[in-house]
């Protein structure tokens, strides 16, 4: 990495770092559903409006159960309803290319993608989708599973907090309190899963995005309604130039950490990112919410130290992911350098054209990678967007060296939980906090607690039942697919790299990114049907068991913090969750990985490629 | 005898162990602890896999004996553990012979065998009898030898009424006559339910062992997982891995080193309480103890010495202290108590006064009563008097003397000051005023400090006024205390406690304690008290010591603690065994990744035998540390933290690494692989 590459990731950790205290205070007033924004004044009224239509109490909290039935049929209607609409698109309004409707399979899978907030584009973006589509029915999502998800991560929170009622309830500890005695109960309940979507629709996702595509057109990017230009290139080519509404698309995309590209070379296209400073910005809104989140966690639980701990671990491994992806970007393909093929990214940028560098440094690996970017800012783009599970790409993570695309795979496979998608990132991440408590806290010598709840069999169980998909969902389907014909029919590569691009499209797909390693052919049956269920298993069957832990943990008493509780802030535990993060997370995919990048990246060195 | 120690290298525990190991095998035990039980499926398709796989016979046997050691040495340890504790069940159980009761029906005496005595009927045991089942003395008093559960030679005191009135079964009679009512049912006596404990017959998992089984269990699942889809992976890349090679992965990856010493640990546990003579009636109450952030501690005996003491003389003016303090002696010759031979032993220090022979002609003494509450002697002429200030100051009135105001002071003064004064008198003259003082017990201030750290609450609890209370609770450094306290005020306290979240443990031995005792978390009856205190208490400290519940509550922590270390350990241990196996499974398709073999082990048969050999030897490495527990210190749960996490965290993911590279230089010294 050069001098530049290091000022401009010092600079992007900076923003973010500044960007997370606001976000979280503000995450804690739309959370709150008497919460208080400088926008109460034009959107309470609508708020208000749509939970009469609705006929929602939004003070009415509910229980675990209530809230997830909630999301679940919220869920299965968006994703009905963006299926219709896909199967049916040339029967609707705003499709000046005459679109035909979409295969069954393909509709399946891309309404289940949307709905799941993942993203992954098995459709080809301007050549398959109509305006409509886009707009409605995938936008629609793409501002809904954004809200679901910090929804469910907001839900877990409010259950890990102390939240006290001053009216006495019934208490279910019968040993402990007598009939009738008043005292400050447990409030069971982990909020109004409507009040959730709405607000932080209202308040966060919408007034955001529309500053950012107002951002995003200053930069050059465009937003229009046009029928597609066709133009003639200097060599007299006919060339198609994609038009449509991608501003306020693209805004969303990466706040809601969406991904799905308006184009189907994503953040790569000029028109959907123009310049480094859209590049900057879209890299920042990706983080922004899943970074702000860890603080609202800190607040909400009354201990700031908590918050930066969590988000001080995230911080570790994505520096880490950077740093590992860029070194083996920069150090590029051996064989390419003993071809002598220069390095082409030095050229453009001003200021090391000069003799020395191009001959100090080696030849970098610019395969598959917008030269406005080149090396650092198309390895930055990758692993913000596997760490978050957003999915947009700049650059094609198919092309990057072995070591370099395992960094994207090997984020994804922790779970999405370095940021993560909104929410899911925390959601997730609370689920290895829940286990480093647990095992670690049997070592301070008490039964673990959390934040002063107890862990115990059943929170175990639930939270290793979501690694437990994971695992299974990532494994199994990688399995499945390679001694498939179908599988590797898709292929567009052999060997290590082709097994690498299955098992990507899973961890892609199970934890709800987006991204591809685009060698592969994935618009068929079997794999639209399969990452299809990849996604629905690693959306719904991970919250369902967290939010069992949220109505479990709710309904615990709160042991009050001492000398004797285990600390969930400073260095230890930092070190602690990436440990756990890494040890039981991570390593069950250490064997998959050795026979997809790590041999490749061997068999490279020894001057074989795939 | 329960505390008798035993060597953790005792050849009459190991030797039977090695046996019982094998018994263990069967499956329908097995399958309880899903770890072990998968590494035992592992080793009999290992061992199926040498006779139908065509080449590398060698290692693959090799590899199977391995693994069959494995689940040979986890069986070892819970049987080691085990055997700790039937050796003292052995011991217990002499004490259960088969004795003839005389059961009193209809004023008749019968003789029945012990076993046959129902709940309530009532039998005598005289000097010489054993005690034929647990029961209620209600009639007479006798001096009872209970070395046979304590260990402690002395006897003790048994009468009826009061809170001295339980006997156990397997106990003897050792002077006078007593009548007792049989209060256990048969089969269920207390010894009988201290050698289920110690066998750990009735061994039921603890929520946190249940909690920490999932873990494991999922962890297994997990990790099957992985093995099993490296097949096709196998498939598609054109590597073919073996079953042997697969099943030694996966018994390298799944947590078979907690999963082998996780009933060791629990049974150890239960072991050490024993060992301090406290018999706890369920695993769940030693996990409980660990949890306790909250001691009520009785005040006497526990923070202060029995008895009060005498400390100071405050002479009246004109006196001499000197006078006062032979004036005190004197009047305390006689007296027995305690607090009277305080006296004279503070005399003596103070003043070098000598204790005088006085012979009954020259001298009367007046003994204490409740009516005149006081004491003294009448010697040569002199009629010297002690006893409480308002009592004192009557009698002197009623003599005609005066009752001065600097010794009304000193009495209020002591007061305040939490001590009790006595006023001496000789004829209708006042001498002064003797101070008593509740002595804390040495070292006692700096194990409340220490528990403080550890963040545990202490709370004295006493009968005195406020103002003695906190003046004494000032003085041990106790965090709060109770003055004045009823059994009620108490079982309130831990209501009170336990609604804001806390664990509440504290010990008691009089029938009103019962309600408290049965409320709270832990509740340690003492061996002396009552059986209503026995029974709902859910630990008896055999010897009646109430200090003991701190020990107890370190034995809780230092349980859960060597649990958790041994986790991280155990998981720590994987990324070692993956940089073994993982190059040693696709070195001969990958030649080229011959790099990630960071350990250099020789080859790849070697590579993954020594992953297993260190993967069995590791589990006998800690049987050890399994049964004493990790090293336990009172600290900060901070400071635990990062200490345990360096030790077994950090220790975890290097010590493997070594191992294993020790490992494969015999295996390759000795041509195994």
């Amino acid at each position: 990495m050069q001098a530049s590459d290091w000022l401009q990731f010092a600079l992007f950790l900076g923003l973010l770092t500044l960007i997370t205290k606001p976000m979280g205070l503000y995450l804690m007033q739309v959370l709150d559903s008497n919460g208080r924004t400088w926008l109460d004044p034009v959107v309470r009224p609508v708020e208000k409006l749509t939970y009469k239509i609705l006929g929602v109490d939004p003070q009415r909290e509910q229980g675990w159960k209530q809230y997830t039935f909630s999301m679940l049929a919220f869920s299965l209607t968006g994703a009905l309803f963006t299926y219709a609409i896909l199967r049916l698109q040339h029967l609707l309004p705003w499709n000046p290319q005459d679109l035909p409707g979409l295969s069954h399979h393909l509709a399946f899978n891309t309404a289940v993608s949307f709905t799941t907030n993942t993203n992954w584009q098995s459709y080809g973006g301007e050549a398959t989708l109509s305006y409509f589509s886009q707009v409605v029915g995938l936008t629609f999502h793409n501002f809904v599973s954004a809200a679901v998800g910090i929804g469910i991560a907001a839900a877990l929170v409010r259950g890990i907090s102390d939240r006290k009622t001053s009216f006495p309830t019934r208490s279910t500890v019968d040993r402990v309190f007598q009939p009738g005695e008043t005292s400050s109960k447990t409030r069971s309940t982990v909020g109004n899963f409507w009040t959730d979507l709405v607000r932080v629709t209202y308040y966060l996702l919408l007034p955001v995005c529309v500053a950012l595509a107002i951002f995003l057109v200053s930069q050059g990017m465009i937003q229009n309604f046009d029928a597609y230009t066709h133009a003639k290139t200097l060599e007299g080519a006919e060339q198609i130039i994609t038009q449509g509404p991608m501003a306020s698309q693209v805004a969303i995309k990466m706040l809601g950490t969406n991904g799905g590209g308006f184009v189907n070379a994503n953040a790569a296209h000029p028109f959907e990112n123009p310049t480094p400073l859209s590049n900057l910005i879209q890299m920042l809104s990706i983080f922004a919410i899943g970074s702000g989140l860890t603080y609202y966690l800190g607040r909400m639980v009354k201990n700031q130290g908590h918050g930066w701990a969590v988000w001080a671990a995230m911080m570790i491994m994505f520096v880490g992911g950077v740093l590992v992806c860029a070194h083996y970007e920069a150090a590029g393909n051996p064989i390419h350098q003993q071809l002598g093929i220069t390095n082409v990214d030095r050229v453009f940028q001003p200021g090391h054209e000069d003799q020395t560098s191009s001959q100090t440094h080696p030849t970098g690996n610019m395969e598959g990678k917008e030269v406005r970017f080149g090396l650092f800012n198309s390895s930055l783009f990758a692993t913000v967007t596997t760490a978050a599970s957003c999915g947009a790409v700049n650059s094609m993570h198919d092309s990057f060296t072995p070591i370099g695309g395992l960094v994207p795979l090997f984020m994804m496979e922790l779970g999405e939980v370095v940021i993560g998608g909104v929410g899911a990132g925390l959601y997730g991440m609370l689920v290895f906090v829940i286990l480093a408590v647990f095992i670690a806290g049997l070592m301070v010598g008490r039964t673990p607690e959390y934040l002063g709840k107890k862990i115990q069999a059943k929170e175990v169980k639930l939270a290793m039942l979501t690694l437990l998909v994971l695992t299974l969902s990532i494994l199994g389907f990688t399995a499945w697919a390679s001694v498939s014909a179908w599988g590797v029919a898709g292929l567009n590569n052999a060997g290590p790299h082709g097994f690498s691009e299955m098992l990507y499209a899973y961890s892609s797909a199970t934890a709800n990114n987006g991204s591809a390693f685009a060698g592969l052919t994935a618009n068929t049956p079997w794999y639209n049907t399969t990452l299809g269920i990849a996604m629905l298993i690693g959306r719904f069957l991970m919250i369902v068991p967290i939010m069992a832990i949220a109505g479990s943990l709710a309904a615990k008493q709160a042991v009050p913090a001492g000398p004797g509780t285990f600390p969930v802030n400073g260095a230890t535990f930092t070190i602690l969750l990436i440990g756990t993060v890494l040890l039981i997370g991570a390593l069950n995919f250490l064997p998959a990985l050795a026979l997809g990048p790590i041999v490749e990246h061997f068999l490279m060195g020894q001057g074989q490629l795939f | 005898m329960p505390h008798k120690p035993a060597s953790l290298l005792d050849a009459s525990i190991l030797v039977p162990a090695i046996g019982g190991s094998f018994r263990k095998l069967d499956p329908r035990l097995m399958v309880k602890n899903p770890v072990m039980f998968v590494t035992l499926v592992g080793a009999v398709l290992t061992t199926v896999s040498i006779f139908t796989s065509q080449a590398d016979r060698g290692f693959i046997t090799q590899l199977s004996v391995w693994l069959w050691f494995t689940v040979l040495f986890a069986n070892f340890a819970e049987a080691v553990a085990e055997g700790r504790g039937k050796a003292q069940a052995d011991s217990l159980r002499k004490a259960r012979k088969d004795t003839l009761a005389r059961r009193l029906k209809n004023g008749q005496e019968s003789h029945v065998p012990a076993p046959l005595l129902e709940k309530g009927d009532l039998v005598v045991c005289e000097a010489g009898d054993v005690i034929p089942a647990d029961g209620e003395v209600i009639e007479g008093i006798a001096s009872v030898d209970e070395a046979a559960i304590t260990g402690e030679s002395a006897p003790v005191i048994r009468e009826s009424g009061g809170d001295r009135s339980a006997v156990t079964g397997g106990t003897k009679v050792i002077s006078d006559r007593i009548v007792i009512r049989i209060t256990s049912e048969k089969g269920n006596t207390f010894l009988d339910r201290m050698i289920a404990m110690v066998e750990g017959a009735k061994r039921q998992k603890t929520p946190n062992e249940i909690a920490l089984t999932i873990l494991l269990s999922a962890m297994t699942l997990i990790f099957l997982l992985v093995c099993i889809t490296l097949k096709p992976f196998g498939i598609y890349s054109g590597v073919a891995f073996s079953i042997p090679v697969l099943v030694a992965l996966l018994v390298c990856l799944i947590p078979t080193t907690i999963g082998g010493l996780l009933s060791a640990i629990g049974i150890s546990g239960i072991d050490r309480l024993i060992r301090r003579n406290v018999m706890a009636t369920s695993g769940r109450a030693v996990e409980a103890a660990g949890d306790i952030d909250v001691l009520l501690l009785d005040k006497t005996g526990t923070i202060t010495i029995g008895n009060r003491m005498a400390s100071d003389f405050r002479p009246a003016n004109g006196i001499t202290e000197q006078q006062l303090a032979d004036a005190g002696q004197l009047a305390s010759l006689a007296d027995e108590t305690p607090e009277g031979r305080s006296i004279v032993v503070l005399a003596k220090d103070k003043f070098n006064i000598r204790g005088r022979e006085l012979a009954a002609p020259h001298a009367t003494f007046v003994p204490f009563t409740a009516q005149t509450r006081m004491s003294g002697v009448d010697l040569e002429g002199r009629s010297i008097r002690k006893g409480a200030a308002d009592s004192m100051k009557s009698y002197i009135e009623g003599k005609g003397g005066v009752y001065p105001a600097e010794v009304a002071k000193a009495v209020e003064a002591a007061s305040r000051a939490g001590r009790t004064p006595l006023v001496v008198a000789e004829g209708s003259q006042v001498l002064g005023v003797v101070e008593l003082k509740d002595v804390v017990k040495g070292g006692i201030k700096e194990r409340f400090a220490q528990l403080r750290k550890m963040g545990i609450k202490t709370v004295m609890i006493t009968g005195d006024n406020p103002m003695t209370a906190a003046a004494i609770a000032a003085e041990a450094g106790v965090d709060d205390f109770m003055a004045q306290a009823t059994p009620e005020d108490k079982l309130k306290r831990i209501r009170a406690e336990q609604a804001e979240g806390h664990l509440v443990a504290m010990t008691g031995d009089g029938t009103n304690d019962a309600p408290a005792l049965a409320q709270a978390d832990v509740g340690v009856a003492m061996n002396t008290g009552t059986q209503a205190a026995r029974e709902a208490g859910n630990m008896v400290d055999l010897d009646s010591n109430p200090t003991k519940l701190i020990e107890i509550v370190e034995i809780g922590k230092q349980l859960l603690m060597t649990r958790g270390s041994l986790t991280t350990f155990s998981i720590a241990n994987d990324i070692a065994k993956y940089f073994a196996i993982i190059p040693a499974m696709l070195m001969a398709t990958f030649p080229a990744i011959a790099p990630l073999n960071v350990m250099g082990l020789a080859s790849p048969q070697s590579a993954i035998l020594s992953a297993v050999i260190f993967n069995a030897l590791i589990i006998i490495a800690l049987i050890p540390l399994a049964l004493k527990g990790v090293a336990y210190k009172p600290m900060g749960a901070a400071a635990v933290l990062q200490r345990n996490l360096l030790v077994y965290g950090a220790g975890g993911i290097i010590i493997p690494f070594i191992g294993i590279k020790a490992i494969d230089v015999i295996v390759t010294t000795l041509h195994l692989a």
